[in-house]
């Protein structure tokens, strides 16, 4: 990084009480206050959020797409792992 | 070479079944390319944008349109953010972007290399160039790549409010006095044609297009959006009572689409190439805001250097 750029933070915003922060971009800023300050204004001038994140884009560990078949696949195949699998005879309700 | 060609046609199959591609998907490197020319474009239009209109906020008319304009031009400034924040998922460093654009090697709308000589300006930049921007923004809210789409969602939200303020402008203008209304019609005299321009050249002088809609980065051609544009601009212009300054217009009942005059593509390539009215003065303003501010850019880094290294000194104390 050289003297005059500002590194990359990813930006995530809760809208309100009761959801969970949600990715919405990102942007430059030198340090994790003035990425708070530079999220509230480039992500929330409609009110779009009561508490953000700011997290250095660097310290983002992903998984690799490459990966998606050994990571996800198995579950595909766990079908008791879904209310669907079981018969339930209709005479009972409400299960 | 044999694997290539596989991998693409899996690219196209997936592209094909309206799946969305995400940052690190694997892509051909010419979609990589095409989004990263066609998204930094996008993105430096918004930026230099901000200067024909920031050109009239210390002569609003009112407070009220003063803070409108200023709310506006600074949505501008976020969607300049957005769309560069999109393109740096393709691998791309922002401070390259901002380079190639002070260069000239990367290219912004056109349309924003037009002065603003009239406050009646305000109003048609927002009716008429952001209306025909909307057309093309809809659009893209479906382009396959993932974070663009999500960042033409934001965008065109935020959009809407552009066009309508702009249309109250010039609705302000056109009902006032004789002379407001001549006013309201000489820029529209000025904007329209460069406005038309803003799709780009006709389908049949556009090479990347059909690869980009091969690929779902377009969804509609030039000539389509172009057409759509003005079948949804002339009644507002009628409701208005100001004329469109174009004798070719007229419904084609056959059609069901207005017909309209051969737009002049010469002046449309020489201002792409830099011979604009505005050219050379928006780059140049680009260019000294940005240097003008790089000491701000530096101190912040050294102040967040510091107060990093203090953190560290408190904690290994502690």
């Amino acid at each position: 990084m050289s003297e005059s750029n500002w590194k990359l933070w990813e930006v995530f915003l809760r809208s309100k009480n009761g959801l969970s922060h949600k990715h919405v971009g990102s942007l430059h800023a030198a340090d994790a206050d003035m990425a708070i300050k530079n999220a509230r204004d480039v992500y929330t001038r409609r009110s779009e959020g009561i508490s953000i994140w700011v997290v250095p884009s660097e310290e983002i560990t992903a998984s690799s797409p490459d990966e998606k078949d050994p990571l996800f696949t198995p579950s595909d195949d766990k079908v008791y792992r879904h209310p669907t699998f079981y018969d339930i005879p209709d005479d009972v309700e409400h299960m | 070479m044999g694997t290539n060609v596989s991998l693409e046609d899996k690219f196209q199959a997936f592209v094909d079944a309206e799946n969305k591609v995400e940052p690190k998907d694997w892509m051909p490197e010419k979609y990589r390319k095409t989004l990263i020319r066609q998204i930094s474009q996008h993105a430096h239009s918004e930026i230099i944008g901000m200067q024909p209109e920031a050109n009239w906020i210390t002569r609003a008319p009112s407070l009220r349109a003063k803070l409108i304009l200023l709310a506006k031009v600074q949505d501008e400034a976020g969607h300049g953010l957005y769309l560069y924040s999109a393109a740096e998922t393709l691998g791309e460093p922002r401070e390259k972007m901002i380079a190639d654009l002070q260069s000239g090697k990367a290219k912004y709308s056109s349309i924003f290399n037009y002065p603003t000589p009239s406050w009646a300006d305000m109003g048609t930049i927002g009716w008429l160039v952001d209306g025909a921007a909307i057309q093309n923004q809809v659009m893209l809210t479906r382009t396959s790549y993932g974070p663009y789409a999500r960042a033409m969602v934001k965008i065109c939200k935020e959009e809407s409010f552009h066009q309508r303020q702009g249309y109250e402008v010039v609705m302000k203008l056109a009902q006032g006095t004789p002379e407001q209304k001549a006013m309201a019609q000489e820029s529209l005299n000025r904007w329209w044609w460069p406005s038309l321009m803003m799709f780009g050249p006709s389908d049949d002088n556009s090479p990347n297009s059909e690869q980009s809609m091969k690929w779902k980065i377009k969804r509609k051609s030039n000539d389509t959006l172009r057409q759509e544009f003005v079948d949804k601009t002339v009644p507002q212009a009628e409701y208005l009572g100001l004329s469109i300054p174009d004798p070719d217009l007229k419904w084609n009942e056959e059609r069901g689409h207005y017909d309209f005059g051969e737009i002049n593509w010469a002046e449309f390539y020489d201002v792409i190439k830099g011979n604009g009215p505005c050219n050379k003065e928006r780059i140049a303003h680009h260019v000294k805001a940005h240097e003008e501010g790089a000491w701000v850019r530096e101190a912040a880094n050294a102040y967040a250097k510091k107060q990093a290294a203090r953190k560290e000194g408190d904690a290994s104390a502690a």
